[in-house]
């Protein structure tokens, strides 16, 4: 490098910069700088004009000031006239000064226009790529509208230079972002994609963004670049690492091409053209083969070069999500990073083994890593990697593991970032209660929660245990005993205290049999913690003890006096007094029948949706919720499923609620009628009152209805009837039989993403609604009706725009084989009012709950179900792939057990489930015999209903 | 069968999303919101804390930007040595490495690559290295002018505009060519 390129005779500068750093103070830099601004300023006002290299000089220095974090009001006119010097140096200056510093000052905009106008005509290359590195680096509006329609001209022009390509096609990109509106699509467009071809690798690199952003906005238009990206990445993977010289680093052959490349085949399916996947596949699988290569090069920037690519090309695989091989082969060169030495990979193998966890083909083969993932969240140093872990384990939770895997997170909790620890929490407390078979083991995961990290335990939590307890009678004495013996730790968390003063409220009696947990014992106990407890636990236990004055009458007496003492009946503060008068009196007056009516156990909650997962989604942004955010959304959702909406029970499930919601403080379901039994009592009025305004806030919304909102508020909804289904409605509900995601439509404007869960008879569809293109769509209204006696038309809202999420809460009252429809109606700017209906993916076969059992009792059932109507069988063609992974994931995806051991013939498949409906439960035998010489299925339904035998076959005879 | 539903509101989509699942739905957030996904800004600052050069490839206010600035300075400085070079930070990856007494950091969104990020950083200090022969945080304080052109030529918004060193180089050095001999300012007063 010659000398002169280490500054160029700047002296004044350089002194300058010596001076600043030379000084002792902030005061002493601030000194210096308002003298040099002082300076500038005169010499800037001054009548001498200055020559171009004094201007650049001073523009130099007030820039260095402000980069030095000072405000600079002065100088941007100085710079913008060194813009049409015609000397090099000067120019350059002019522009940094500017894209640093001016922002939208429409009289100077427009004269640095005029000059990068000037620029950008002068054939000169150096000068055109300083003006269009200035437009990339402003991006302003205004230089949208000046500039949007020449750039495309320069960067296919068939006589630019390649440098000034790649500036062009990069200031398109920022253009583009910007105001996209600015930039039109024409004939330059298909001249773009070729670009994918140029022989020149700097100008693929930088037009390659170019692309992928508008591809990601106008697919259609761009998807030729699917054949052209996948060739050209197909010849640098082959390539040996000499061959692309200066473009190989590190001995990998053009690393941040081939990334680009990988990434802009995420914004398309996998290609239709069998060759070009073909092409692609291989590519992938070279790619995959490359990692177990022994390294070119022992550097650190060789292995992160060709693991950037690797990871690329797992996120394609994960974003193609169909084909079980590759998921598999990267599922497990991610194991193997796990215990890499370098962190960075780990970290990133962690990271990118949670998209993994949610696929159905690779979900098993990233359990096999549990082992690791736990040791990497005992051992690992740094908590980075460590929250990469839990998230990990928190992914790859099942049934089958969930027991190991919140005990590793219990146990890590004690130790764990106090920054890490609410989320835990909430994960450990959302994976116990989704993976609870047996709810004593809940109880307890719960306890030790609050006992290990009670600070953290947020009100979510508790309050989702006592729902549960109170739900299940067959959990409820066990609770009682657990919280007993918890409370005898001699410090105990407050929250322990609340959920010991609950549940022992409510069924204290079921211990009270041992002499160890008498009444008295058992009061006595909670009374002790009463005295350290904050104001709100003291008014939760006040509502024990009045309990346990019904529950024990031989209570009564210590606890009035408790209630009569002046501490209780004089408190200082309001609540506690009202409750210690009010309790009191309610004791004294009230015979034992009308008690035991106020006090009566808690009715059971309505089912609701865990309103943990919300917890944990605010707290951490959607994404954290990895697979289980499936069944997140609660309150602002509307909490009870399809509870609060069922037509006419409204009303009456409206005032239930109302009164479930009362009786969260021990107060009976039949308040109003003993109000007005005591009417003659004037306190009773105030208990009511102080009751109500104690309800805690968990409940509010608990009767929410979804109310229509349209949206703009102006615009009236299009008023066309729904259209008809499309003809390939059926084929769409189809793909959805055996999974739950995935995208259900797509044209050229829309895109309708579908992610559901379900348990039991109900469930929780999410609608992802993408705008594909850049205009706005208006009045976006969608509706959904139910086939059959049902109808229920809801009409969201919906905007147009870049995406809206719906939810929609399902129940399943009876069988049924009609899909509901989805009516989707909105108009483009300009357009024609689109209308389009939709079968929504929700089968039968959605409510499944799977039934294992033993052979025999499988032909026992089988036997019983022998009726002919309730058979139902299929003879058919494959349709697909008879490999037995393939087959062995569809049949879980429809939601059945799949049984081993059971068929004399080891090549048939049998699966058992029941479908869960309100009204009843119906049993479901199943069997699959595949003929691999003949490409045919037999596949035989037994039902208990004979509907649902039949609808399951046809269902069914579509999949494999 | 019965539905009720409920609406989300408008919420924007958050990247978080989509890397938390797999499933080709993602597909619809990604042509949502990937349209952002660049570098968002490169960070240079000493181990004391200096920022050196600063380049933001999103518009933000500059009150924004001394906040993220100050937050981010401080977050990095804080980890050790051998921690992991990537962090979650607000909505964005931090992608940083250490040179010498200078820090290089980066902040890139959900999708992006951290390992190429990783190599642009890398690649970034040849570029400067080679150019001032064997660099150091003086040479980048006394000609930060030449470390932003540098940058420029490399990458462009936030996107790799030429990889390959020798035609970065040679883009510098052409410019170089084209300034006036030294001895023409010689006599020029100082201040």
């Amino acid at each position: 490098m010659p000398a002169v390129s280490k500054g160029d005779g700047m002296r004044g500068l350089a002194v300058f910069i010596s001076d600043i750093r030379n000084c002792k103070s902030k005061e002493a830099e601030i000194k210096r700088i308002n003298k040099e601004l002082a300076n500038i300023r005169s010499k800037f006002k001054g009548d001498k004009a200055l020559d171009g290299y004094s201007k650049k000089k001073y523009v130099c220095k007030l820039l260095f000031i402000f980069l030095l974090g000072h405000d600079i009001d002065f100088g941007h006119m100085e710079a913008v006239n060194l813009l049409s010097s015609n000397k090099y140096t000067e120019k350059q200056i002019g522009y940094l000064f500017i894209s640093v510093l001016v922002n939208s000052n429409s009289e100077l905009i427009r004269l640095i226009n005029n000059a990068i106008k000037n620029d950008l005509s002068s054939r000169n290359p150096t000068f055109m790529c300083l003006a269009l590195h200035c437009i990339a680096n402003v991006g302003s509006r205004e230089m949208a509208e000046a500039f949007a329609s020449e750039i495309p001209r320069i960067l296919v022009a068939g006589d630019t230079m390649d440098s000034v390509k790649q500036s062009a096609a990069l200031c398109l990109l920022r253009l583009y972002k910007t105001s996209p509106d600015l930039v039109l699509m024409g004939e330059w467009t298909s001249r773009v994609v070729h670009l994918l071809n140029d022989q020149h690798m700097g100008v693929v690199t930088a037009a390659i963004s170019l692309i992928t952003c508008l591809s990601q906005k106008n697919p259609d238009e761009f998807k030729t670049c699917v054949s052209l990206a996948v060739s050209r990445l197909s010849r640098i993977v082959s390539s040996a690492s000499t061959d692309l010289q200066d473009y190989t680093y590190y001995f990998v052959p053009a690393p941040w091409l081939s990334c680009k490349l990988l990434r802009l085949l995420q914004c398309y399916p996998p290609p239709e053209d069998g060759a070009v996947k073909g092409r692609l596949v291989e590519c992938l699988e070279t790619i995959l083969n490359k990692a177990q290569e022994p390294p070119k090069s022992k550097k650190v920037q060789h292995s992160n070069a060709k693991n950037a690519i690797l990871f690329e090309a797992i996120s394609l695989i994960i974003h193609y999500d169909s084909e079980p091989n590759l998921l598999v082969r990267a599922c497990n060169q991610l194991g193997q990073f796990l215990q890499h030495r370098e962190t960075n990979l780990r970290y990133l193998a962690l990271e990118s083994m949670c998209t993994l966890a949610s696929s159905e083909f690779s979900h098993e083969a990233v359990k096999t890593h549990i082992e690791t993932v736990i040791n990497a969240l005992k051992t690992e140093r740094d908590v980075s990697v460590r929250q990469r872990a839990a998230d990990l384990l928190y992914a790859m939770c099942d049934r089958s593991n969930a027991k190991q895997i919140v005990a590793e997170m219990l146990s890590y909790l004690e130790t764990a970032d106090y920054s890490i620890r609410e989320e835990m929490v909430l994960k450990v407390a959302i994976l116990a209660e989704k993976y609870a078979v047996d709810y004593s083991w809940y109880v307890d995961t719960i306890l030790n929660l609050i006992r290990i990290a009670g600070d953290y335990v947020s009100e979510e939590v508790w309050y989702r245990v006592i729902q549960i307890v109170i739900n299940r009678d067959d959990v409820q004495g066990y609770a009682a005993k657990t919280v007993f013996e918890a409370l005898q730790a001699p410090a105990c968390h407050e929250n322990m205290v609340k959920v010991g003063g609950y549940i022992l409220g409510e069924f204290g009696n079921l211990i009270a049999g041992d002499p160890r947990s008498s009444p008295l014992v058992q009061f006595n106990l909670l009374h002790s913690k009463f005295h350290l407890c904050s104001v709100p636990t003291r008014a939760l236990l006040l509502s024990a003890y009045i309990k346990f004055i019904n529950l024990f009458p031989e209570t009564k007496a210590t606890i009035q006096e408790v209630l009569r003492c002046d501490s209780q009946i004089r408190n200082s503060d309001v609540e506690l007094q009202q409750r210690a008068v009010e309790y009191l009196k309610l004791s004294s007056i009230a015979s034992t029948d009308v008690l035991a009516t106020v006090l009566e156990e808690m009715p059971p909650f309505p089912e609701r949706e865990s309103s943990i997962l919300a917890k944990l989604k605010k707290k951490k942004g959607p994404g954290a919720v990895s697979v289980t955010e499936l069944d997140d959304g609660k309150r602002e959702a509307g909490e009870l499923n399809g509870g609060g909406d069922r037509g006419p029970d409204t009303a009456a499930m409206a005032a239930s609620n109302a009164v479930s919601t009362l009786s969260l403080l021990f107060i009976c379901k039949t308040l109003i009628a003993v109000i007005s039994h005591f009417h003659s009592y004037p306190f009773i009025p105030y208990l009511s009152c102080c009751l109500s305004a104690s309800i805690p806030a968990l409940f509010c919304g608990l009767s929410l209805h979804p109310c229509p909102v349209l949206w703009p508020p102006s615009s009236a909804p299009p008023s066309e009837d729904p259209a008809p289904p499309l003809s390939e409605a059926d084929e769409l509900l189809n793909k959805f039989v055996c999974k739950n995601n995935g995208v259900l439509f797509e044209n050229q404007l829309l895109q309708i993403g579908i992610k559901s869960e379900y348990r039991q008879n109900l469930g929780r569809m999410y609608l992802f609604y993408g705008n594909k293109t850049s205009v706005q769509f208006a009045s976006f209204t969608t509706t959904v009706s139910c086939p059959g006696e049902l109808h229920k038309p809801v009409e969201p809202l919906v905007e147009g725009g870049a995406q809206i999420q719906q939810v929609l809460n399902i129940e399943c009252i009876t069988d049924f084989s009609d899909a509901p429809l989805l009516n989707i109606k909105f108009s483009r700017y300009g357009g024609a009012l689109q209308n389009l209906t939709l079968k929504l993916p929700v089968t039968i076969n959605k409510f499944f709950q799977p039934t294992e059992m033993s052979s025999s009792d499988f032909f026992q059932r089988w036997k019983q179900l022998s009726q002919p109507q309730q058979e139902a069988q299929k003879i058919f063609k494959a349709n697909h792939s008879m490999d037995t992974e393939v087959l062995k994931a569809k049949l879980l995806g429809l939601g059945t057990a799949l049984l081993d051991n059971i068929d004399p013939n080891p090549e048939n498949y049998v699966c058992a489930g029941v479908i869960q409906t309100k009204s009843q439960q119906i049993g479901c035998l199943l069997r699959l015999e595949p003929n691999a010489q003949a490409q045919m299925y037999r596949l035989t339904l037994r039902c208990s209903k004979d509907t649902v035998s039949k609808r399951l076959c046809e269902l069914l005879a579509q999949q494999f | 069968m019965s539905i009720s539903e409920t609406d989300r509101g408008l919420h924007r989509w958050s990247p978080h999303l989509a890397c938390s699942s797999a499933g080709d739905f993602e597909m619809v957030a990604a042509v949502a919101a990937r349209s952002g996904e660049q570098m968002q800004f490169m960070l240079l600052f000493s181990r004391q804390g200096k920022l050196r050069l600063q380049k933001w490839y999103v518009p933000l206010s500059d009150k924004e930007k001394k906040k993220i600035t100050r937050e981010l300075v401080q977050t990095v400085l804080a980890r050790k040595p051998k921690m992991c070079s990537f962090l979650e930070w607000r909505d964005l990856k931090i992608v940083y490495k250490r040179y010498a007494s200078l820090y290089f950091c980066c902040a890139i969104e959900d999708q992006d690559n951290e390992l190429i990020t990783l190599e642009i950083i890398h690649r970034y200090v040849e570029l400067l290295d080679k150019y001032f022969g064997s660099v150091c945080e003086l040479d980048i304080i006394f000609n930060f002018e030449k470390a932003y052109f540098i940058l420029d030529e490399f990458l462009l918004g936030g996107e790799a505009q030429e990889t390959s060193k020798k035609n970065v180089l040679k883009a510098i050095e052409q410019a170089d060519l084209l300034q006036e001999p030294r001895h023409e300012y010689f006599n020029v007063p100082v201040y």
